[in-house]
């Protein structure tokens, strides 16, 4: 297959890596300055760790000055007999004493740099990470269909933590980096400009290779990215699909085709390692060179009685860290280059505009009767795809409502419109007489309670997960409601009770408790609007199924209800019946009338209710 | 069982000869980078002691020289040692690919896809790192080290025991800092564990954050745990950050002592002032073996850590491997199922199973969800090997055939469709060795039905499939996936619930042809619906892993149990499918009427079902 006319070269690639394949440049200006927004909030401190950054080039730079004073002033001139012995010990001394408190500065402002990196580095991130977050949250379901929880965790973990790295490392690197370079050649110039220019020399050679380097790296890095995305969609594939390779016989030709993507990038990394392998021995060799060309210079002005020894050591030590940043280059670039594609990923999110948004000025929903009217209404989740078709209904205040219709029907979709999860493209759905698209969605979902199908459970106890973050549901409000749906039986069974706490997804608790839990969450809040999502349930033991039943039958009193039922017990307590069917509204009525009309309703009422009913019993 | 040492030593054992030269390039280098000192102590000395200019020339050419020479073999050293990590990584990809082949259904079920490939990506590049870098900056390290104390010994014995005086201290505080650097990483990463938590729990269950209009408030607990996660992140830096300034602090220390106690030795005539400088040189070469010390460390035990990881890849045996008396006689297609019970761990769901299809005749097997439809066509091509009991093939175990051989002559088409990101064409072709011929995919695409569709598709049947090509419906994938079992020309053909997505307009259509051809071949088709069974020469009814009922169509309804009663119900869902069908075969007349070109006319009249434009 790796060699099929060219069919994408091999390109088997699912969506594992697909988003993931923004290779990134090592820097792109716009994502830049997007990024270093984030900073402005700590531009003080910005501005701090900078400074800091700069006494600690130059705190850096100054041993090898000091140990040149020390040459030049003390050690030379007494071994040479210019000064006494003792007279060259006391100057020692002095600048022991300097050569330390430089020693001592410089760790203080290392460390005192890496803290401020860390502290601006940390907090900018938090914001930004707190504000995917916030921007994710008010984003429509219609985004998160499309988007699986996997990406979007990539994002808010992975790609920020490499932003992270790259504002506490990678520029914090890259401006140290500058400086110190700066400070040294300025220190050169002072120290011995003739000199200073003879390592000036280097720099149009550096700067050459370093340039043809950085174009080698990049094109290598970039086949290395597309080639290891490829092997690795390649093996989440056919790993996925092991079953279907193996009964197809295919073990062998896949082998090869994997061998032949696992070569592509076995090559691609060969050529990394051969550019850095030349690159690095490359500036080594340059910087041996220099050196040795300041041996020679220095010496021919030493022999002239032009220069001091100190001096000659000077340089030789500066010069050797003026090259120490070109030597790591590769590895800022990988900081660089990862940290823009997060950015890119990242920024592509944040962008990502909200398609339920509140009105510019919404109307109040001071009092709620809880009318609901679907007017002509048409919604499709994808476009073309209709879903519910020019239903029309109005259920008054205080009604119960049970929606049926097969698998299909477009039942879940009247329950995600009116908590306005989604808008419709045809017709309108008011409340109260006031179109939903004209309320701000907060004071929507207020009014209107959920009991979802599959009872989502939150990490802690019992009681936060009836009252979720609503610390204005007392203790007592939580207990009432949890006893009004016969969810406090189990509930006090429990080792802490309500503050027993559940793990993620609710695995400590079975399926009918987690729904009683879920009708305790919506009663607490004490909606005008109840829609209730009852689709089969599995598993649910007898007694809890009674418990459910009973709970179910209490919510409805007193408040309008919509259920998509599937146990009979509540088609047979609701005040009418809406049938559902290919998405259009075919008939309305009671259970008794609808079962008269020998339609729809009667069918379903064979195929679902009453077998449902038989096996239940049986 | 090989152990990960074992492991270890067998991929860079292959490449022997490579690593030992990079390892004498990488003693070469550290030996050449020791040299320059010396002469560079020279030029001083000359240069005190008044020299000629062409002495300090040659010095520093000399010097230069072994620098170069440094160089050279650290190029080389470094080539050599990281490629061959980078061949080790490449065999042990291939290596674990190769395993991963072999292994059975059942170790894909119960190890997570996830986890593999974290496996086969994050732990091999660790795995790599700790072949590649860290073994070659280890190597220039410990050599650097060794040669660079000799050489000070060599020039002072004083200087050298003073400045080392100071490594054990910097040990010390490096392993104090370390453990305290450890604990509080556990502790961020703790904390990142809630966060992402919190992230995860918050995106899965949108819809009741949403519903409750808990975004604030989640938003704000988000922001709290973060700013939880950010304190322990800052109170890492401030351990974390003590080690890089203590360490250059020790370093620098020790260059002052060297100095001052050495300055005075100096004066005093005890060594030279080319020494001294000598001295100081060597100290400065150590300087990056003290810091690189605990970088290396960590990138063994980390790289340790994931080899054993990969290591139980290794370790987990194929349950389900070639005969070692293999028969190869041609298999006619006869399937019989003798007692055959299964079970996954405490759960039975196959229990004394017995039946025969003989070469060239058809079974169909129905019953509710769960009653082990699936794993009993599982057992024929041996994705599960049966606990108890036999699966014959013309009357011979199919353990006893070579893997190959048996899954070459069965065409299995798997309730999940699975279907690789290729062109269509190589997905249907995926079970035979060569290309498939226009009259072959000819075939079997009109066999699946598949034609009609293609003729949309852009490049027809060399369309890529999947997120880079198009998507393709339930019910093109599973026609695909006929496509590819009848592409096979298999003697045994299994269909497992593999019309579901398909109408029942298709469906009938693929039935029909299916029948001229499998007419010499045997087919065991798992459905649910009762029109794709009713015309098999056998019905199997399943009930919680037993055989319910058994018998042709008519005897089966006239004995009223469990297949009548079912049959009952469908006739009552296509009552309420029928609306559907009308509507589908509107949109087939549609497209045909569209095909021949007197279909574009402005949609008015005949489609008064459709709501009036409002």
């Amino acid at each position: 297959m790796a060699h099929h006319g060219g069919g994408g070269g091999g390109g088997a690639a699912t969506g594992f890596f697909q988003e993931d394949e923004i290779l990134g440049k090592a820097y792109d200006a716009r994502l830049m300055r997007r990024l270093l927004g984030y900073l402005r909030p700590y531009r003080g401190l910005v501005i701090v760790a900078l400074v800091i950054l700069l006494g600690l080039s130059f705190a850096d730079v100054a041993p090898p000055v000091i140990a040149k004073f020390i040459i030049d002033n003390a050690i030379a001139p007494a071994v040479s007999g210019q000064i006494s012995p003792d007279e060259g010990f006391s100057r020692l001394a002095p600048f022991g004493a300097l050569y330390i408190s430089v020693l001592l500065a410089s760790s203080l402002f290392r460390y005192g740099q890496s803290m401020l990196a860390s502290y601006v580095g940390q907090n900018a991130m938090y914001d930004l990470r707190v504000g995917l977050f916030k921007h994710l949250e008010g984003l429509s379901l219609t985004f998160f269909d499309r988007n699986p929880v996997g990406r979007l965790m990539t994002r808010i973990t992975n790609d920020i933590d490499a932003l992270t790295d790259m504002v506490t490392q990678g520029v914090v690197a890259i401006f140290g980096d500058v400086f110190v370079i700066i400070v040294i050649a300025v220190v050169l110039v002072i120290l011995d400009w003739r000199l200073a220019l003879v390592t000036f020399c280097s720099v149009p050679i550096l700067v050459a290779m370093t340039a043809y380097f950085r174009r080698m790296m990049r094109e290598s890095f970039r086949a290395i990215r597309i080639r290891l995305a490829r092997v690795n969609a390649y093996l989440n594939e056919n790993i996925s699909g092991m079953a279907i390779l193996q009964l197809f016989t295919r073990e062998s030709r896949s082998f090869k085709d994997f061998d032949a993507l696992n070569t592509d990038l076995l090559q691609a990394n060969q050529g990394g390692i051969r550019a850095m392998a030349l690159f690095i021995p490359s500036v080594n060799f340059t910087r041996a060179g220099t050196s040795a060309a300041i041996f020679i210079a220095a010496s021919y002005w030493i022999v002239g009685g032009q220069l001091t020894i100190g001096t000659l050591l000077a340089f030789w030590q500066l010069v050797e860290r003026f090259f120490a940043p070109i030597q790591d280059l590769s590895e800022k670039y990988n900081i660089m280059q990862a940290a823009m594609a997060s950015s890119e990923r990242v920024f592509r999110l944040i962008d990502t505009e909200p398609t339920i948004v509140d009105p510019p000025q919404p109307r109040e929903l001071a009092h709620v009767r809880g009318e609901v009217r679907f007017d002509n209404v048409s919604f499709a989740y994808n476009e073309g795809d209709w879903v519910l078709r020019d239903v029309t209904f109005t259920i008054s205040a205080g009604e119960s409502v049970a929606i049926v219709g097969a698998t299909g029907a477009g039942k879940t979709s009247i329950i995600s419109l009116i908590s306005r999860f989604y808008d419709v493209q045809k017709g309108r759905i008011l409340l109260d007489g006031l179109d939903l698209r004209e309320l701000r969605q907060m004071d929507v979902r207020r009014h209107v309670g959920v009991v979802l199908q599959d009872p989502f459970i939150f990490a802690g106890t019992i009681a936060s997960n009836i009252r979720l973050n609503n610390m204005t549901i007392s203790d007592q409000q939580v207990r009432s409601a949890a006893t009004f749906v016969n969810a406090d039986k189990f509930i006090e069974r429990l080792p802490q009770g309500y503050e027993t706490v559940v793990t993620e997804r609710g695995s400590t608790l079975s399926v009918g408790q987690k729904q009683l839990l879920a009708f305790a969450r919506a009663i607490a809040f004490n909606p005008e609007i109840l829609l209730v999502l009852d689709e089969a349930t599995s598993s649910v033991d007898t007694e809890t199924e009674h418990l459910i039943q009973d709970a179910l039958a209490k919510l409805m009193v007193g408040r309008t209800s919509i259920i998509i039922a599937h146990r009979l017990s509540t088609i047979q307590n609701v005040d009418r019946i809406i049938v559902l069917h290919k998405g259009r509204v075919v008939e309305i009525g009671t259970h008794r009338d609808l079962l008269a009309q020998r339609g729809v309703y009667h069918r379903l009422y064979e195929l679902q209710y009453r077998a449902h009913e038989a096996s239940a019993s049986a | 069982m090989t152990s990960a040492r074992a492991t270890f030593f067998h991929y860079l054992g292959q490449r022997k000869t490579q690593l030992a030269i990079g390892i004498i390039c990488a003693a070469a280098t550290a030996l050449a980078g020791v040299v320059p000192p010396r002469f560079i102590g020279a030029i001083i000395d000359a240069l005190q002691q008044g020299t000629t200019f062409q002495t300090v020339v040659l010095l520093a050419l000399a010097s230069v020289a072994f620098s170069a020479a440094d160089a050279v073999f650290r190029g080389i050293a470094r080539y050599l040692l990281l490629n061959t990590a980078r061949q080790a990584e490449y065999q042990m990809r291939n290596d674990l690919f190769a395993h991963l082949q072999e292994m059975h259904l059942a170790y894909f079920q119960h190890q997570r896809i996830g986890d593999l490939m974290a496996r086969l990506t994050n732990d091999l590049t660790a795995v790599r790192q700790m072949l590649g870098p860290a073994l070659m900056q280890g190597s220039f390290t410990i050599m650097t080290f060794v040669f660079a104390v000799l050489s000070m010994l060599g020039v002072s014995v004083k200087l050298t025991v003073i400045s080392m005086i100071l490594m054990p201290v910097a040990s010390l505080a490096f392993w104090y800092v370390g453990r305290k650097v450890h604990i509080r990483f556990e502790r961020l990463q703790a904390k990142f564990g809630d966060l992402s938590t919190k992230a995860q729990e918050n995106f899965s269950g949108i819809r009741v954050v949403k519903a409750f209009s808990q975004e604030d408030p989640e938003a704000r607990d988000f922001a709290r745990i973060n700013r939880e996660y950010v304190g322990r992140a800052i109170a890492l830096t401030s351990v974390q950050g003590l080690i890089w300034p203590t360490m250059s602090f020790v370093l620098g220390l020790a260059v002052l002592s060297v100095l001052y106690i050495g300055g005075q030795d100096a004066i005093r005539g005890e060594l030279t002032l080319g020494q001294l400088v000598q001295f100081v040189a060597y100290l400065y070469l150590l300087s990056w073996p003290v810091i690189a010390i605990g970088w290396i460390s960590n990138m063994f035990q980390a790289g340790w850590a994931s080899l054993v990881r990969l290591q139980e890849i290794f370790d987990a045996k194929p349950a389900i491997a070639d005969p070692i008396d293999a028969v190869t006689s041609p298999i006619k297609g006869e399937v019989e199922l003798r007692g055959v019970s299964f079970a996954y761990g405490q759960t039975i769901v196959l229990d004394d199973v017995t039946f025969k299809v003989p070469a060239g005749g058809s079974l169909a097997i129905v019953g509710p969800t769960g009653s082990g439809k699936s794993t009993l066509v599982n057992l024929i091509p041996r994705l599960f090997d049966v606990q108890q009991g036999e699966v014959l093939i013309d009357g011979i175990n199919v353990r006893r055939f070579p893997l190959q051989q048996l899954r070459r002559s069965v065409g299995y088409v798997p309730q999940e469709t699975f279907l690789f990101s290729v062109p269509l064409r190589e997905n249907v072709g995926f079970g035979l060795d060569r290309a498939l011929t226009e009259a072959q995919i000819d075939w079997a695409g009109d066999v699946s039905q598949l034609n009609k569709d293609v003729e949309d598709f852009p490049a027809r049947y060399d369309t890529m499939i999947g997120e880079r090509g198009v998507t393709l419906s339930g019910g093109q994938k599973q026609r695909t996936a006929i496509a590819r079992a009848v592409a096979k020309d298999p003697r045994v053909l299994i269909l497992d619930d593999a019309l579901s997505a398909v109408d029942t307009y298709t469906e009938a259509e693929i039935l029909r042809r299916l029948r001229g051809v499998m007419r010499e071949r045997t087919s065991i088709v798992v459905a649910h619906r009762i029109s794709t069974v009713k015309d098999a020469d056998e019905i199997l009814v399943l009930d919680d892993g037993r055989i319910a009922e058994r018998g042709a169509h008519r005897d089966l309804l006239e004995r009223g149990g469990l297949y009548a009663q079912m049959y009952r119900r469908q006739l009552l869902e296509e009552e309420l499918e029928v609306d559907e069908e009308r509507e589908e075969h509107e949109k087939r007349v549609k497209h045909a009427e569209e095909e021949l070109g007197f279909g574009m006319r402005p949609p008015l009249g005949g489609r008064g079902a459709e709501p009036p434009d409002r």
